[in-house]
Order: C-alpha cells, then structure tokens, then sequence
C-alpha cells in the first residue's frame, strides 16, 4: 500500500465519520417489541398472575393434608399424581397465555388506528414491515417464551411444596420426570404455539388491520360463514375439518395425548416427522402470506 | 437539497378529487403556512408528503418519493399530525425511550431540557397530562430530532391562547433555523402570521394563492377609509370591503401606498381578511378563517 492510496482512505474514513456524527445507531425492532409489552401488560401479568395463584393453591393445598399433591385422600402416593399436577401447570399456564395471545393479536393493528396513535407511529422512521414483525413476534415468540420460562419456575417451585409436604409426612415424593417434561413443553411451544399455530395469529392480526370496527366478528363470522355455505353448497364439512386439524394442535407426535403425562418421554416428539409435514410448511406459507398482507394494510390504512 | 417540489400533484378518492394538480416548490429555510377551509384538500396534502397516502403526479420531498422511501424520508422528517396521537398509556421516560431508540437524530439531552422547563414530570403518564401538556411533550420531542423538515398539522388545536403562545415562541426561538423549513396548517391564521415566510391558499384541492410574506405585505393593504373619500377609494377597484367601527375598510391589491395613505388610514392586512377576500364568495369560509 502506498502513501497516496492510504491518505485517500484515510480521507474518506473521516467523511464517513462526520456523516455518522450526527446520527447514532438505533434498534427498531427491539423497541417496537419493547413498546408492545409496554402497551399490553396482560402479556406477562396474566400468566403472572395464574402461575402466582397456582403457587398459592399449592401452598394451601400443602397445609391442608397436601391437598392438591396428594389427590386422593388418605391413600399413599405414588408417582403419577405429582408428575400429572405440574403437567397440568403447563396446560393451564399455556391456556391463558393462548388467550392472551389471541385477544393481543385481534387488537394490535385495529388499537392503533382506534386511538389515532398510528400518526404518532408513522411520525418516527420505524417501516410498516419492522412494525408488523414486533407485533407478529408476541404471540409467534415473546408469549411461548415467557410461558415457558413461567411455567418451569411454578413447576418448580410447586414440585419443591410438594416435596417439603410429603417430606414432612414421611413419603417419598417418588419419580419426577421434570426435566423431560420440561423439554416436552419447550418442543410442544415451538411446534405447536410458535410454527404450527401461526397462521392462526396472523389471521387475527391480519383481520386487526383489516377490521373497520369490532375485529372479533370480522376473525369470526367469515369461517363460520364459509362452513355453513360449504354445509349448504356441498354437504360437505372440508373446511371446518380444516379448522380443527388445525387448532387441534401439529402432527408433532405431541397432539392428542400429548400433555398427558405420556407425553413427558422424549420419544413422543418426532421433530423429523413434524418438519416433514406438508401441514406445517403450507401453514408458514399462509402465515407470511396474511402478514405481508397485513403490512399493506397498514401502509395504506394509515388515515381514519 | 430543495424540501419540496411537486408537479401535477393528484389524489381522487372514489368520488371525489382531494388533489387537483398542485405545483408546489418550497425552499430551504421557509417557514410556511398552508391555509385553506375544511375539505380543501389541506390534510390530503400533508400526507401526501409524509409518505401516508399514494398520489399521482410528481412530487420529492428532500429528494425522496414520500411513498416508496417513506422510512428514509422519515429520518429527515418529523410531523405533529394532530394534537393527542401520543398513546394514553405512554410514561415520558418511555416516549423518550422509544424515540431516542428508533431515531437515529434524536437527541434526548435537548428533549430532556425543553421538558425540565415545563410542568411535565418523566414518570407521568400522558393520560395523565392536560392537553396542553400533551402538546408541549410532542413538541419537546419533535424539537430534539435534527430533522430538516417539520410538518404541523392544526399542532395547537384546542389549546389555550397561553400554550399556543408558547408552542409557537418555542418553535421560532429554540428550534428553527435557516436549514429547516417549516410547513403549518392552522385556522389560527393570524396567531401565526408574523412567524410565517410563504404563505399558500389551497381550495378544492387546488393552490389559489402563493405568496412570500414580504410581497404579501407590499402588494396588499388595508384602507380604513374616510367616508367622504369612499368613491374615490372604490374606484381604484378593492378587493373587498368590509365594515369596520363606523368607517369601511376596503382592501386593495397593488395600489401605491402614498396613494392609500390620502384615502384614508393604512393597515397591514391579516392573511384571513385577504383569504376571506380572495375566496369570500363560499360562504363557511368566513367562519372557518375567523374561527
């Protein structure tokens, strides 16, 4: 490298230096999410505030004869009725997360333009696409996060009440398989919650922007409208079975039975067989299709 | 960088024309009113340069199309599209936040002085605020953005006389300079007048009118006229004529001053009288200017 080549360079580093001055990094999406949570509370105070009554009911439980853990009065226990107990935390936590998730979804783009603070939005350069992304990640990403993440620490800390209960009446708590549970729910989010559902979310967030008033009606009539014309049209019900396949959860080797305590060994999940499945990819190709619809929507939706 | 520059600028909605073909060319360093009646097309306009709304014609705002380079132009500009559109549940701390974390020529410093100089507190909700707080925040963070151009739409409807007193002094004193330009619309015309630079009358989605205030106040004047000299002044073929205490005031367009002065006792004229003048003949047009 010779001299003259370098101070070239040099020069040119500087310009792109006062250029940069003015301007600092910034992170759009990460703060688009942040304003998410911001906004909608419920997201994390709803499973809070279930996993918080579900310790309490634990604890009560424990004072009372262990209650809760030890389901059937005066007989010994045996393995099932801890292992089952936490199962059910998780059905319960993912339960109202599921809700949460799906009334976020229905209100994401229709709040904004409702109180008029899409103009605020639109002042700032964050795009109709960084925007409609954050808002498809809390259902997609942030909600099976944190119900995982609260689910664990309830089973946790329910499995320890229930160890100092049974500790203190002289029984053994017996196998739990936790940690194996554990994994099933991390797979079953991911499968089922995040991949699976997903066209599922989208929709609601696609009729959100769509929706000139009362969004819920607007996410439902039009299905139920199209499984009675189908009844009437054809006698046939394809698009209602459509439906249940898919609120019935994936062919991930974790429907049906799945949160039965069966569904805590390992084997039952069948990744291979769940990426295999035409059902899944066909979902994800819908998704991203009521998405990038959703993104014009709010492009173009922005006035009344 | 010219700010903006339109050509043929059109926007019909199903029936009706919002956008008749306007040709717009603003300057760097102006600070211009852009006045007009309810439906005139005023808002249709603005969004229109903010990237909000598609359009035909040509038009380039800092040398960007508005619709496909929308999240470019918006790192250049800034707009209040309308008092209240912070969200309710919004804390201050959060709104400088969210902004300094998207914005990459916010500088929360400066937001954090204008708003040391009010009442607002950092952990107050905007809920919480009263409106001419609320007005007060977005102008705060409006202000701390290095952006070169700023758009305000009706920024101070349904303020007091105080705070758009205020918002307007902080605007010319603490934000404005001769590398940003400035586009308002109000019906508080008159409140603005001595801060504007050009001024523009739109109507039926089309300009009627577009002056530099400098030649607004040289070509036209106001006459309240003496009663004995009233035909002589009507002669000279005013624009309009209005009562006013007990004598006629006439306006007149390019007519000498010293010629004026021997009618009567000379005025500046106030954009709404001149607007009222120009397009008196619908008749809301009086009360929306006046208002």
């Amino acid at each position: 490298m010779n001299a003259q080549t370098n101070t070239v360079s040099e020069s040119r580093f500087e310009s792109q230096a006062i250029a940069d001055s003015r301007t600092r990094p910034t992170r759009p999406f990460y703060w688009s999410v942040r304003r998410e949570l911001w906004e909608n509370r419920s997201i994390y105070i709803a499973p809070l505030a279930t996993a918080a009554f579900i310790i309490l009911a634990a604890l009560l439980g424990s004072v009372h004869s262990t209650g809760l853990i030890v389901a059937h009065n005066g007989e010994p226990p045996h393995q099932l009725p801890v292992a089952q107990q936490l199962n059910i935390i998780g059905l319960i936590v993912m339960g109202i997360t599921f809700i949460v998730a799906i009334f976020y979804s229905l209100d994401a783009f229709y709040g904004e333009r409702r109180d008029r603070t899409i103009l605020f939005w639109k002042s700032l350069p964050v795009s109709d696409i960084t925007a409609t992304l954050a808002k498809a990640s809390i259902p997609m990403v942030v909600i099976p996060i944190l119900t995982f993440v609260i689910t664990v620490i309830t089973q946790w800390v329910v499995l320890a009440i229930a160890a100092a209960s049974l500790a203190a009446h002289g029984q053994p708590i017996g196998h739990v398989p936790l940690l194996q549970m554990q994994v099933g729910l991390l797979y079953h989010l991911i499968a089922v919650h995040s991949l699976w559902y997903a066209p599922i979310f989208a929709w609601f967030l696609l009729v959100s922007a769509f929706a000139p008033k009362v969004p819920i009606l607007w996410a439902v009539l039009p299905p139920v409208f199209i499984e009675i014309l189908e009844k009437l049209a054809f006698h046939t019900s394809y698009f209602s079975h459509f439906l249940r396949y898919r609120f019935g959860g994936a062919p991930s080797g974790m429907d049906g039975q799945s949160m039965d305590i069966s569904a805590a060994h390992l084997s039952d999940m069948a990744p291979i067989h769940f990426l295999l499945s035409p059902g899944l990819w066909s979902g994800l190709a819908l998704a991203a299709i009521f998405l990038a619809a959703a993104v014009q929507l709010r492009r173009y939706r922005s006035q009344n | 960088m010219i700010p903006i520059e339109a050509h043929q600028l059109r926007k019909t909605y199903k029936s009706t024309v919002a956008l008749d073909g306007i040709d717009l060319h603003i300057e760097q360093g102006r600070i211009v009113g852009l006045i007009g009646p309810n439906g005139a097309g005023k808002t249709t306009a603005l969004n229109a340069l903010l990237g909000l709304t598609s359009y035909q014609g040509s038009l380039r705002v800092l040398g960007l199309d508005p619709w496909t380079q929308r999240e470019q132009l918006m790192r250049e500009v800034c707009f209040i599209a309308d008092v209240a559109v912070l969200p309710r549940w919004m804390r201050v701390t959060q709104a400088l936040d969210f902004v300094e974390g998207v914005h990459p020529r916010f500088d929360r410093a400066k937001a954090e002085a204008f708003l040391a100089r009010t009442s607002i507190q950092p952990h107050s909700k905007v809920r919480q605020l009263s409106k001419g707080m609320v007005a007060q925040l977005h102008l705060a963070l409006v202000m701390a953005i290095d952006a070169k151009l700023l758009v305000l739409d009706e920024p101070t409807l349904g303020l007091d006389i105080l705070y758009r007193k205020q918002f307007y002094d902080s605007l010319l004193n603490d934000y404005f300079d001769h590398h940003r330009t400035i586009i308002i619309t109000t019906h508080q015309v008159d409140e603005i007048q001595n801060i504007l630079t050009d001024v523009l009358f739109i109507d039926r989605g089309k300009i009627v009118f577009n002056s530099s205030m400098e030649n607004f106040e040289a070509r036209y004047a106001e006459v309240a006229v003496i009663p004995d000299k009233l035909a002589e002044a009507r002669a000279l073929k005013p624009l309009n004529e209005r009562p006013g205490f007990g004598r006629s005031i006439l306006l007149f367009q390019d007519i000498d001053r010293d010629r004026l002065a021997t009618l009567g006792e000379v005025r500046t004229t106030s954009i709404a009288d001149l607007f009222v003048a120009l397009l008196g003949n619908r008749t809301t047009i009086r009360e929306e200017v006046a208002a």
